[in-house]
């Protein structure tokens, strides 16, 4: 398990054209994967500065480290936190002080967010992308609400305005990214296994597969879940939501994290309104109720009828982003 | 569904930090923001944790508020679109709420 993961195992991640990441065990039995490029934020390098070794004493911070150096075959894991022992320190809430003045316990100040590795990577990303103008466009939906046929239809229609490349997430087949490419599209599927996300480091390798070329649009089509995909940024410029006429027009008040999280929300399978009971125009207002900003469209991707106004929004995305 | 992963996460960044030593006691903050509820939080913590340093550990969950503030001054403003009250500005905007953090751990000394 990984220090960054979200849900699931992250060894069980597949993306197309590149091999599986590994894991190691720490002495204490934690399961961390091991990410080659990751940055020693809490890393083996601090810890070299350190002079420690002969000031033992009775500092309930600092008193132990000799007794734990000799438990490990690498004396370095076991000073991992030393940098940030010196602020012990808990603001608002709890009563840590007293913890440090009984002298039997440490008390060791984190900071650290949980989603902080996964921010920054999504950083890392959108700088990426910004350098080579690739527009980025995540697009999140429950499971079956039309995403990957509207991916289809708008590859097909805009095919001779700019380059596009798409970015699969499912948690297995590579079935959608199979319908992308037959299109003629480049597309790579990342199988998240038992993630019910995509996130950022797993569209860092995508685009390290893929190579999306200057001035491109990257589609990026998340696994289909309302919830948590709206917990991790991956680097994208804009957040799409699709929500079809199949499902309740207050899917927006169930779920107003993920309506809250995009940008745009796209109600597709709008051929099929006379036959169901979906009220669009509630829809709408239930989700700018969440979101007062939200953009919305409806479209069919059968029949065509509205794709044009998600034409028009990608096209002013583009250059609002400053893709040429 | 993916509390168990935040917990996982939660779980593997201080095993780590900890190296080795037990952990007695985690605090968290959760913002009311995050789509993460804390019971579900704890729940998936008492079965992330077994057979790991954190086993047994107690979990303080301290629950942040949904908050606006003023563009201009920072002070906390009650609704959107209500007047601060400190200095009159009629804009703010969401600034507490999507707090996800360990903030601190409580170890034992070692053996």
């Amino acid at each position: 398990m990984c220090v960054t993961c979200g849900c699931g195992q992250k060894g069980e991640v597949r993306i197309e054209g590149m091999p599986l990441r590994h894991e190691h065990v720490l002495p204490d039995g934690t399961r961390i994967e091991h990410v080659h490029d990751h940055d020693h934020e809490h890393g083996h390098d601090h810890h070299r500065a350190h002079a420690h070794g002969d000031d033992a004493g009775p500092d309930p911070v600092h008193g132990h480290h000799h007794a734990h150096a000799a438990t490990h075959d690498d004396a370095g894991d076991a000073h991992v936190h030393h940098a940030h022992v010196h602020h012990a320190r808990v603001e608002a809430h709890g009563h840590p002080h007293e913890t440090l003045r009984a002298g039997a316990t440490e008390l060791v100040h984190l900071e650290r967010s949980l989603l902080d590795k996964n921010t920054r990577i999504a950083e890392r990303n959108r700088g990426w992308l910004a350098g080579r103008g690739v527009f980025a466009v995540n697009l999140m939906s429950s499971p079956g609400a039309g995403k990957t046929t509207l991916l289809v239809r708008t590859l097909r229609d805009l095919a001779a305005e700019f380059p596009m490349v798409v970015v699969e997430g499912d948690q297995e087949t590579s079935a959608d990214a199979e319908r992308i490419r037959a299109t003629g599209a480049r597309a790579v599927q990342v199988n998240t296994g038992a993630g019910c996300h995509l996130e950022a480091d797993m569209l860092e390798r995508a685009l390290g597969v893929l190579a999306p070329p200057s001035g491109s649009l990257l589609f990026i089509e998340n696994v289909g879940n309302l919830v948590c995909p709206s917990l991790f940024d991956l680097g994208e410029a804009a957040r799409v939501v699709v929500l079809s006429v199949t499902e309740g027009d207050d899917k927006p008040r169930k779920y107003p994290h993920m309506f809250r999280a995009a940008d745009l929300m796209i109600l597709t399978k709008t051929d099929l309104l006379p036959h169901v009971d979906f009220d669009p125009d509630a829809a709408e207002a239930h989700a700018r109720a969440i979101h007062p900003g939200i953009a919305t469209l409806r479209v069919s991707s059968r029949t065509g009828e509205g794709m044009q106004d998600w034409h028009a929004w990608l096209r002013r995305g583009r250059i609002a982003f400053g893709a040429s | 569904m993916h509390e168990l992963g935040i917990t996982r996460n939660l779980v593997a960044i201080v095993g780590e930090h900890a190296a080795g030593r037990r952990v007695r006691r985690v605090w968290l903050e959760i913002g009311e923001r995050t789509a993460l509820l804390p019971d579900a939080v704890r729940f998936c913590f008492d079965v992330v944790s077994k057979g790991t340093v954190l086993e047994g550990a107690r979990l303080d969950i301290l629950s942040v508020r949904a908050g606006r503030c003023c563009t201009a001054c920072g002070a906390s403003v009650e609704d959107d679109g209500a007047a601060c009250a400190a200095c009159g500005t009629s804009e703010s905007r969401i600034c507490s709420g999507d707090e996800l953090n360990i903030k601190a751990m409580e170890v034992e000394p070692c053996a």
